[in-house]
């Protein structure tokens, strides 16, 4: 599984896709990977204010719970409705799968995170696959 | 003291290496090295509904095995387990449970009865070593002998309405004239006389068989059972579908709905425990206690609005006073619903009423629901 190289990751297996001041995350193909049938998702509303490498949210396998850690600061604008309801789609396709979309409170917050290629690294390393 | 501590090293199955070809995705449960789901098969909720609908199978040989035989054996089985063992008969098994003198559990049991004096006991792998003692120190009276035979034996579970299919296609055995909770023996594979017993915890119809421990039969075993079993859609199955397909069917789990702190009135196995044989380790406390009543009692929950308890999580009023926990609970794939076990006062416990979960520091709403969450239709 490719890992977008223009998405970027952090080491909670999060990925974030920014677009100037706009970003959209959710979680990694390793991580859906590694929790299995995912079965419930839980999220922020719209609105809410997520701080850099706090929980924002859960999701669960039927196996494990798993914290969602924001990889960056900023006001949520937008969730997907649809994992609610079809949480599984996050098995399917991880890097389409967004969870929410937020405006960012400092891009800067972005340059401590992994590029597709470290990430790669990182969980070949961790995963030992 | 030492300093360095002893690791206690993690054992494995005969069938490791096979799993791990597969690619089974393995965790270390109770000290053993086991698969909890094939990517191959689909993962938990697909290795879940084959063994509802089809047929899926189960390395299981973490599972423990004593063996008492001898002139007493029957006395001493009596002696050390809450169930009437004497209304078994040659070739038949039954539920039971070891229990501390104070009413409590050592484990929970199947016991087999293979001859007229020559009794198999199937127990939890986390408590090997617990229940070997147990049996071996308070059977000391009786004219019978004690063997572990844990090591000896791989134990597959075929499991579904068409596991019966399946294995008959390689064994002689007559499979059709063995009745739930009663075993045969036959060729297996070409391994003769080998134990068969029609019972499984999964809640459906199905198989265990115990072959002997070494990696080439173990492996030749498990790969034929693949093999005979893909007409049928089988699949490799691991802990994760094992532990969901049996809260499904509400089968308690040592360590969850059982354990050396909970007694038999409150997990409710009341069925299988027999007040009117002759004496046995943990009924006078069980006599008293029936007399006292309960004060927790185990209950299905369904949960009502969004969220998955979970074990430990904590059971609250409608004000939000704890009154219980969590024993087990899953989203169960087969229902497709989120469902738990948990311990609750009696007057919490009547069908349909309301209670909640903290999930997360959240009072989640749930109800009591009947048990178990999923029956089989027996054929007739």
């Amino acid at each position: 599984m490719a890992y977008p190289p223009d998405f970027k990751y952090t080491k909670g297996h999060e990925w974030i896709k920014v677009d100037g001041k706009n970003a959209t995350i959710g979680i990694t193909n390793y991580a859906q990977e590694s929790l299995g049938d995912i079965v419930f998702v839980e999220l922020p509303k719209t609105g809410a204010e997520l701080n850099a490498g706090k929980t924002f949210g859960s999701v669960e396998s039927v196996k494990a719970v798993s914290d969602l850690f924001a990889p960056a600061s900023g006001t949520v604008t937008e969730v997907n409705g649809d994992l609610a309801t079809s949480p599984e789609k996050i098995n399917k396709d991880a890097h389409g799968s967004w969870m929410l979309k937020m405006t960012l409170k400092d891009p800067g917050e972005l340059s401590g995170l992994l590029s597709a290629a470290d990430y790669e690294k990182f969980v070949s390393e961790e995963g030992g696959h | 003291m030492s300093a360095v501590e002893a690791r206690p090293t993690v054992r494995k199955t005969a069938l490791n290496a096979v799993h791990r070809q597969m690619g089974a995705k393995m965790v270390e449960f109770n000290g053993w090295d086991m698969p909890v789901e094939y990517h191959s098969s689909g993962g938990i909720i697909a290795e879940h509904n084959a063994v509802r609908n089809s047929v899926g199978i189960f390395d299981v040989s973490h599972m423990g095995d004593i063996r008492l035989v001898g002139p007493q054996a029957l006395f001493a089985v009596q002696h050390i387990s809450m169930n009437d063992a004497s209304r078994l008969g040659v070739g038949q098994a039954q539920y039971s449970a070891l229990l501390y003198p104070q009413g409590t559990f050592v484990d929970d049991v199947i016991v087999h009865r293979l001859g007229e004096r020559d009794y198999l006991l199937v127990i939890n792998a986390g408590t090997r070593e617990k229940d070997f003692n147990w049996v071996r120190d308070n059977t000391r009276e009786f004219d019978c002998f004690v063997e572990n035979l844990s090591d000896d034996y791989t134990q597959i579970a075929i499991q579904g309405p068409r596991g019966v299919d399946v294995l008959q296609k390689l064994t002689d055995a007559d499979l059709a004239a063995v009745k739930f909770y009663w075993v045969t023996h036959g060729t297996v594979c070409g391994l003769p006389d080998t134990l068969i017993a029609r019972t499984g915890y999964t809640g459906e119809d199905g198989f265990e068989i115990y072959v002997p421990s070494d990696e080439a039969t173990s492996a030749m075993v498990w790969n034929k059972i693949l093999e005979a079993g893909n007409d049928f859609g089988i699949v490799a199955c691991g802990l994760g579908a094992r532990n969901t397909l049996r809260l499904e069917s509400k089968l308690p789990l040592y360590g969850h709905e059982i354990s050396d702190t909970i007694n038999v009135w409150e997990a409710g196995l009341d069925r299988f425990c027999k007040l009117e044989k002759a004496d046995f380790i943990g009924r006078g406390a069980l006599e008293e206690a029936k007399a006292e009543g309960v004060n927790r009692t185990l209950v299905g929950l369904e949960m009502t609005e969004r969220g998955i308890a979970r074990d430990g999580y904590k059971v609250l009023d409608d004000a939000g006073r704890e009154i219980g926990y969590v024993t087990s609970g899953s989203y169960a794939p087969f229902l497709k619903k989120n469902i738990a076990l948990a311990y609750v006062p009696p007057n919490f416990s009547s069908i349909g009423s309301t209670v909640r979960v903290e999930i997360r520091g959240q009072g989640v709403k749930a109800q009591i629901v009947q048990t178990p969450f999923y029956k089989r239709l027996k054929k007739t």
